[in-house]
């Protein structure tokens, strides 16, 4: 059982760091800012399945979960839905926008789908800045508390919890699709999508699936982070949101699911470290992310590879 | 450019480590402002202006004794940023009081915060709504966008023109400052006839104005808006041939409008805080001297002219200070009561009352005033 | 008539800005394959560079010919950092322009300041009366200027021997090599160029618009789209693209809604990407102008 599910070692770890480190926090901020590095994984870990494993770039996620958290927080605020059942409203709505859009933009190649989920994440942009009424435009607007089940999260470590929880279940489900049939279709596909085709694997049907998978993570964590912060703006769903969780995810390792755990987690300390360096900030983020594309173009996962294979071989041995 | 540098660097390196040496009976008070992107045009001002006077304050030796210690995060207009510096500062740094955003979206998406741990936060953004209802914790410092919409209408009023078009910029000043005008219209008389927005980084806005221009109902324009925007306006303006008088906001309200909008920026009418022409104000303008002080020392420290919003941060750092002075004590919950307490405080923006019920104080008659641009230069009307 | 006469006028205006930023994409583009999102930062630091340049007293045509070599010396510098990449795959490529964007950006605001500048107009301020509405002398510059880049890229690519290597170099590299042409020094002058192209159209705008450290991200934005829409492979595209959306935003802030007018590009950004995917221009790509 244990195998079939391929419990591995490396999410026991994982579980028993997330389960130790609250020991360390001495406060709210850490509390925080390891929510934000959670949820920001969640949404890089559906991207990098998208990038890392379809082939298929995305510069519209911000836009994505932004969009996805809007619906969420009106339905909510707005209509007084509970907040599950607006999340789940929301995943169905994304999922269904996500599946139409992605036969058109998906038929594209390299740049040129650059281009178009930038677009559409700008459009995204601009309609949330624009439809006042329903979004509170550029100023943003509050969100209502997170009530389940009569048990409203408020406390950090509530929140802590939940993310962590999700956070497990994500990369186990990731690990075992990867594994499935269909993660190895996947991996046809980007190794070369024509060969793929030839075979009579219809390439554009798995990638809409992947496509719609990325989404509606986007729009799940999205939606969390504006029941946890209790804000919500259009900056959630900016251009420079979207090419943050890009960046997260070739920093951390394209097609590495522990890698976009590492992008994550370091794109989201790594802002609180620069702050010493004050007007230097901007320039020294520009600097760290051409370096690494220069030297660790394989993310900062490929570090750990010697490692990790080491332990793979000797698991397999025994 | 260099050496400038350099002894900023050195001045930095300076109080950086007498601050260090002090560690212990330092006063630690927190600044949240949008110093780069989209609103640096406010939160770079309040940033020197806050790290300027902070050094001052403590070369004169601090407050009750104790050094300030000024710990300040860049949002880069961001509230998601501002969140999690708000949290920063409370439970990490521990600050006894913060001061800003600069932004109506950040102020709003931390007040949450504030107002749980009770902490007083001092914010330097546009909007009402931050104040309206008053929230125990939360008080503001500068003049709302709707006094400087009020002063234009009152302006327009005392010409006879009835019939505004706007055209306002789509970044979060342009935006909340034209809904805030529409919603005070009515109470003027004013009646809004044409309503046209333009986006952030626009090199024409031609279109915009020729339908202005072929409106025959309009009388009178207002621009809310800084940055670029307000100045291309401007210049389509005059080269469009446009008759009507012309108002712009207290966002372009500094030298530097006048500088790039040229020579079409004359007869332009542009409503702003005293500060700006602080050196002109009657001597019996109450807070001619503390405006004058501080834009001479702001132009003299930074080599920049002063502008409508680094005056926000003197006023919100002097009155954290004078509160902390009057409550002999850095508890947050005392701070709050003692900055409730402010009466006739000077400031650069004008004299502020606080009280249970007003946590603005400002009053629409000292804090905002009408400029008309003659012979490149401010002229205050009358 | 008059009012859609206007909206026309003022649609040309901004497309031929749109068509000066695009066509630093092309070069790049035609050359190497990359989209170098750190195009509008160039346009950003000719305009910065030239007026930090008047304001430490140098007489303007030295200010301009300095502001261009320092902006070329930036492009060369952003080629050398993509050689070093040990990646060359598209999206890493695409994140190494962005940090560069954003470097760039970041060094702005330390070596000039975070504030507005502008220069004065070198053609004067005045303006062309044409019916009701108004061309402005700098507007007519940016045209003429835009035109003439246009067409001496076209005449360098097809007639001069060194641009004919360039064209033969991009489209086949191993045959490039075998005939002996130096891959490397081709890539270098198109990074030089497109520079230099940015940083003219930085030049120029800077009276119409000011300039400021962070000028550059939308300008870039809009300018790409102007690429893409004329088609990515030939100098002809980014005019047609970003004449088209200079003219359709106008028309669309003159009878739509100014509010959605800056959507207007990432729309029929769209409609090409998907309809027409090579751009207006599309059927030209094979050949490379």
């Amino acid at each position: 059982m244990l195998k079939r599910y391929n419990i591995n070692n490396q999410i026991l770890l994982l579980t028993g760091i997330l389960i130790i480190i609250p020991f360390f926090f001495q406060n709210d901020f850490y509390y925080e800012i390891a929510i934000l590095s959670i949820l920001n994984a969640l949404i890089v870990i559906g991207l990098n399945l998208l990038m890392g494993y379809a082939g298929q770039v995305s510069l519209g996620h911000g836009a994505f979960a932004g969009l996805g958290a809007y619906i969420s927080v009106v339905l909510t605020s707005n209509y007084g839905l509970n907040p599950l059942l607006s999340i789940f409203i929301s995943v169905v709505i994304m999922g269904l926008l996500a599946f139409i859009i992605s036969k058109p933009i998906l038929k594209l190649k390299g740049h040129y789908l650059a281009m178009a989920t930038l677009g559409i994440g700008i459009i995204i942009n601009i309609i949330l800045e624009v439809e006042e009424e329903f979004t509170g435009g550029v100023d943003g607007m509050s969100v209502d508390s997170f009530v389940v089940f009569g048990y409203e999260l408020s406390d950090s470590i509530d929140w802590y919890i939940l993310c962590a929880v999700l956070l497990v279940f994500a990369i186990w489900a990731f690990e075992n699709l990867i594994k499935s049939p269909f993660g190895r279709l996947l991996r046809s596909i980007h190794d070369s999508e024509k060969a793929a085709d030839s075979v009579g694997i219809d390439v554009s049907y798995y990638k809409s699936i992947v496509f719609v998978i990325s989404v509606v993570i986007a729009t799940i964590a999205g939606s969390l982070y504006a029941f946890f912060s209790g804000f919500i703006s259009p900056q959630e769903a900016s251009f420079t949101h979207s090419i943050e969780l890009v960046v997260m995810v070739v920093l951390g390792g394209l097609g590495r699911v522990y890698g976009a755990l590492f992008g994550a987690v370091i794109l989201t300390v790594l802002p609180q470290l620069l702050t010493s360096f004050e007007d230097y900030e901007t320039m020294v983020f520009g600097m760290i992310i051409i370096a690494v594309m220069i030297f660790m173009p394989k993310g900062i996962v490929s570090l750990f590879d010697k490692v990790v294979k080491k332990k793979e071989q000797s698991n397999a041995s025994s | 450019m260099l050496k400038r540098f350099i002894l900023r660097a050195l001045a930095f390196l300076l109080i950086s480590s007498f601050v260090v040496l002090n560690a212990k009976e330092t006063i630690k008070i927190g600044a949240i402002v949008a110093a780069t992107g989209p609103a640096s045009f406010l939160g770079d001002p309040e940033l020197k202006t806050l790290q300027h006077y902070v050094a001052k304050i403590n070369a004169q030796g601090g407050v009750n004794g104790q050094q300030i210690e000024l710990i300040h995060y860049d949002t880069g207009a961001n509230p998601k940023k501002a969140v999690t510096f708000t949290k920063r500062l409370i439970n990490q740094d521990e600050v006894v009081a913060i001061i800003g955003p600069s932004t109506t979206g950040e102020t709003m998406a931390i007040i949450k915060f504030v107002e749980k741990v009770g902490i007083p936060l001092m914010s330097m953004a546009g909007s009402v709504a931050i104040i309206d209802p008053v929230k125990k914790y939360v008080f503001k410092i500068a003049a709302t966008d709707r006094m400087a919409c009020k002063k234009v209408m009152q302006d327009m009023n005392k010409r006879n023109l009835t019939n505004l078009a706007l055209i306002s910029g789509s970044g979060g000043f342009g935006k909340s400052m034209r809904k805030q005008c529409k919603e005070v219209a009515p109470s003027f008389g004013v009646k809004i006839v044409a309503d046209e927005t333009y986006g952030k980084k626009d090199s024409d806005m031609t279109s915009q104005l020729l339908k202005i221009k072929n409106n025959k109902d309009v009388q009178v324009v207002l621009n809310p808006g800084f940055g670029q925007g307000p100045a291309i306006v401007t210049k389509n303006y005059v080269q469009l041939k446009i008759k009507h008088p012309l108002y712009q906001s207290h966002g372009v309200a500094s030298k530097k409008f006048i500088e790039i909008a040229g020579s079409a920026a004359e007869g332009v009418r542009v409503v702003a805080p005293p500060v700006v022409v602080a050196d002109k104000l009657d001597d019996s303008v109450a807070i001619k001297k503390v405006a004058l002080a501080y834009k001479n020392e702001y132009e003299k420290a930074f080599n920049s002219q002063v502008s409508s919003f680094g005056g926000h941060a003197y006023d919100a750092l002097h009155v954290i200070v004078d509160a902390i002075k009057r409550a002999n004590s850095t508890e947050p919950s005392k701070i709050r009561d003692a900055i409730e307490k402010t009466q006739g405080f000077e400031g650069v923006d004008g004299i502020v009352n606080l009280s249970a019920t007003d946590h603005l104080g400002l009053d629409t008659e000292t804090g905002m005033i009408m400029l008309e641009i003659k012979n490149g230069d401010w002229t205050i009307v009358k | 008539m008059i009012e859609l006469f206007g909206y026309l006028l003022s649609g040309v205006t901004v497309g031929f800005i749109y068509t000066l930023v695009g066509l630093g994409f092309t070069v790049i583009y035609n050359s190497s394959g990359i989209i170098n999102f750190s195009q509008g930062e160039f346009v950003m630091a000719g305009g910065m560079s030239t007026v930090f340049l008047i304001y430490a007293g140098l007489p303007l045509g030295v200010a301009f010919v300095l502001a261009i070599l320092i902006t070329s010396m930036i492009g060369i510098v952003l080629y050398k950092l993509i050689s070093f990449s040990r990646d060359s795959s598209q999206i890493s490529l695409i994140i190494l322009t962005l940090g560069f964007a954003i470097f760039l950006r970041g060094l702005a605001q330390i070596i000039f300041d975070k504030q507005l500048h502008t220069m004065p107009s070198f053609v004067g301020e005045g303006a062309f009366e044409i019916f009701e509405t108004t061309l402005s002398y700098q507007a007519l510059l940016i045209m003429v200027v835009a035109s003439a880049i246009v067409i001496s890229l076209y005449l360098f690519f097809q007639k001069t021997k060194t641009g004919q290597a360039m064209v033969a170099a991009s489209n086949n590299v191993d045959a490039a090599k075998l005939m002996g042409i130096n891959i490397k020094k081709i890539l270098i002058l198109n990074f030089a160029i497109s520079a230099v192209i940015a940083s003219i159209g930085g030049i120029l705008l800077t009276p119409i618009t000011s300039t400021s450290y962070e000028v550059g991200i939308m300008l870039g934005l809009k300018g790409f789209c102007a690429a893409i829409i004329g088609g990515l492979g030939t100098p002809f595209g980014a005019v047609a693209g970003g004449l088209l959306l200079g003219i359709l935003e106008s028309l669309v802030a003159g009878y739509i809604s100014s509010e959605y007018k800056d959507a207007v590009a990432f729309v029929v950004l769209l409609a090409i990407l998907f309809f027409m995917p090579g751009g207006i221009f599309g059927n030209l790509k094979s050949q490379r102008v």
